[in-house]
């Protein structure tokens, strides 16, 4: 049973198609990327997938419970794109009441480990008002990780923070994987999603555009082989093609120094799926 | 239940934390104070004039008392009704535009939950406020003037209901509008039915049955404006004559007794404007 999964999902908002049949799967242990320009549909996906929005059409099961149930509520955790503590709170108390309202058993020691893991074990009695926003966006990462959730949904996670807070909240997602949570992370930042994901699945105008792993999603662009005569570039070559193309320049006579199999970058694929879909 | 504790405990810390309570407390006791000078002073000038009206034959101490006591159930009832309106104008819709309620409702606490909890929370405080500011006035009234209100249990009650009404129906506004539209709007109602309250003074003082009938409907399409008027004919229930006479026509009038199947439509009212709210709020995209 996939952690989420959503079937001919759909979503209007008047005359506006925000998602148009939508498929998607997210397995346990696994993170996926979910990517496309704005008003592509990630974050209405996201927030159907925790019962804040009510689907047009189509439906999204958590866990094998339909999304919205408290039974799904109970399994998953959720950060939003804009999100807001009560700045009366400290960080602390922000914990504690969602593990009050998740119904965790953690105690204080669920709350320091979350604190501890996101960055912020020294600002724990900070009240929120006090607090930068990259700060508050760590927060909100602990307290989706309040109760253990076995899905964790993050709209852009990342968006306040600077390039080590963006490292640390990566290895904080290799390590949740690598406890078996299922992850999807909505972001724009590409390199990060490269970098993390074992999936990406692609949006534009509330479609899926492209969806797999980068390296399959990954368009072939040649070969090149670095001599003692320059660069030589093979643009219709694939990488299976590689060790052959070395032996003939070997055979040749030709020293040969590097070789690079050229593939399309995720910015690339992007670019292309999305701009396709806008014509 | 425990969601629906942890919800309340919420609101009432944010009270505590944004002074709100200790605001209210100080501002409520200079009101008191203010209060009592005011009767105090009105007594040492008025009553001996009045009691010098030998052919009147009225009782000073009642005329003054029980106008003085209606003025402050008016304002007991507009600091409970502002309260009410502060704390549920932006529950929903004003709490989801600044991304204050969805870490709340994706939580496995129920929608439902949510909103009762808020309106128990708010009501409660708001009905607690009413009854402890009616009755230092009452205590405050009959301690200057000597004169003692035929009712104080029923009176409290029905200012309590009355303000709980408008926390249920800013609920209901807060689930469709901003905040600042919904207190607008709750305003805007809470002053139509005082209105509604005048016109019907005036229509009884002109004979007007136009005048009379629209004041009716409208005090039992927003029924905190008849528990009000209700709460206030309670004052003077047992009196008579020109003393009732002349306690009606207190600056803040509108006394009408509109006996006991207006609790049994208020409960309905309360009942329907909850339904409204929690369905509305279980459709509504976050």
């Amino acid at each position: 049973m996939p952690a989420l999964a959503a079937r001919g999902l759909a979503k209007r908002y008047g005359a506006i198609e925000a998602l148009d049949g939508v498929e998607l799967e997210v397995e346990d242990g696994e993170l996926v990327g979910l990517l496309g320009p704005n008003g592509a549909g990630k974050s209405t996906l996201v927030k159907i997938a925790c019962g804040l929005v009510r689907p047009s059409a189509g439906s999204v099961d958590v866990c094998g419970s339909p999304a919205g149930s408290l039974a799904a509520r109970r399994r998953l955790g959720y950060l939003a794109e804009l999100f807001r503590f009560p700045g009366w709170y400290s960080a602390d108390e922000v914990l504690e009441l969602h593990q009050r309202l998740s119904g965790s058993r953690g105690g204080e020691g669920e709350r320091r480990e979350l604190l501890e893991l996101v960055g912020l074990a020294d600002a724990r009695d900070r009240r929120v008002e006090a607090m930068s926003k990259g700060m508050q966006q760590r927060l909100g990462i602990a307290q989706a990780l309040v109760g253990s959730p076995q899905l964790l949904l993050l709209d852009e996670p990342t968006s306040a923070l600077d390039p080590a807070g963006r490292r640390d909240v990566r290895r904080l997602l290799e390590e949740l994987r690598a406890r078996g949570v299922a992850v999807l992370l909505n972001s724009h930042l590409l390199s990060e999603v490269e970098l993390v994901c074992d999936r990406v699945v692609i949006l534009s105008r509330g479609r899926v555009v492209a969806a797999g792993r980068t390296a399959e999603l990954a368009a072939p662009r040649g070969v090149e082989i670095e001599t003692d005569g320059g660069v030589r570039s093979y643009p219709e070559a694939r990488r299976e093609d590689a060790p052959r193309l070395v032996a003939d320049l070997v055979r040749a006579g030709q020293p040969v120094y590097g070789v690079r199999v050229l593939t399309t970058t995720l910015e690339e694929l992007y670019l292309d799926v999305v701009e396709e879909r806008a014509t | 239940m425990s969601g629906a504790v942890t919800i309340v405990a919420y609101a009432v810390q944010e009270a505590r934390r944004r002074r709100i309570f200790l605001i209210v407390l100080l501002l409520t006791l200079a009101f008191l104070a203010l209060y009592g000078l005011g009767v105090e002073q009105v007594m040492d000038v008025a009553e001996p004039e009045i009691a010098a009206e030998g052919p009147l034959d009225v009782d000073a101490e009642m005329v003054i008392g029980a106008t003085l006591l209606g003025l402050a159930m008016f304002a007991t009832f507009f600091l409970g009704t502002v309260l009410a309106i502060f704390f549920t104008l932006g529950v929903v819709r004003g709490d989801a535009e600044r991304g204050l309620l969805q870490p709340l409702v994706v939580r496995p606490v129920g929608r439902s939950t949510v909103l009762l909890s808020r309106f128990l929370g708010a009501a409660l405080f708001c009905a607690l406020y009413v009854v402890c500011v009616f009755g230092a006035a009452y205590a405050i009234t009959g301690w200057l003037t000597g004169w003692w209100p035929d009712r104080f249990v029923a009176p409290a009650l029905e200012l309590a209901a009355a303000v709980a009404l408008l926390a249920a129906l800013s609920l209901l506004g807060s689930v469709f509008l901003s905040a600042t539209a919904n207190g607008i709007a709750v305003f805007m109602v809470f002053g139509a039915g005082l209105m509604a309250g005048f016109l019907g003074q005036i229509g009884e003082a002109l004979g007007s049955e136009t005048l009379t009938e629209v004041a009716t409907v409208a005090s039992w399409a927003l029924p905190f404006e008849a528990l009000y008027q209700d709460a206030l004919a309670r004052l003077t229930i047992e009196s008579s004559g020109l003393e009732r006479f002349f306690v009606q026509l207190g600056p803040f009038g509108g006394a009408e007794a509109h006996g006991p199947e207006l609790f049994a439509w208020a409960g309905v009212y309360l009942i329907f404007v909850g339904a409204a709210a929690l369905a509305a709020f279980a459709r509504r995209d976050l």
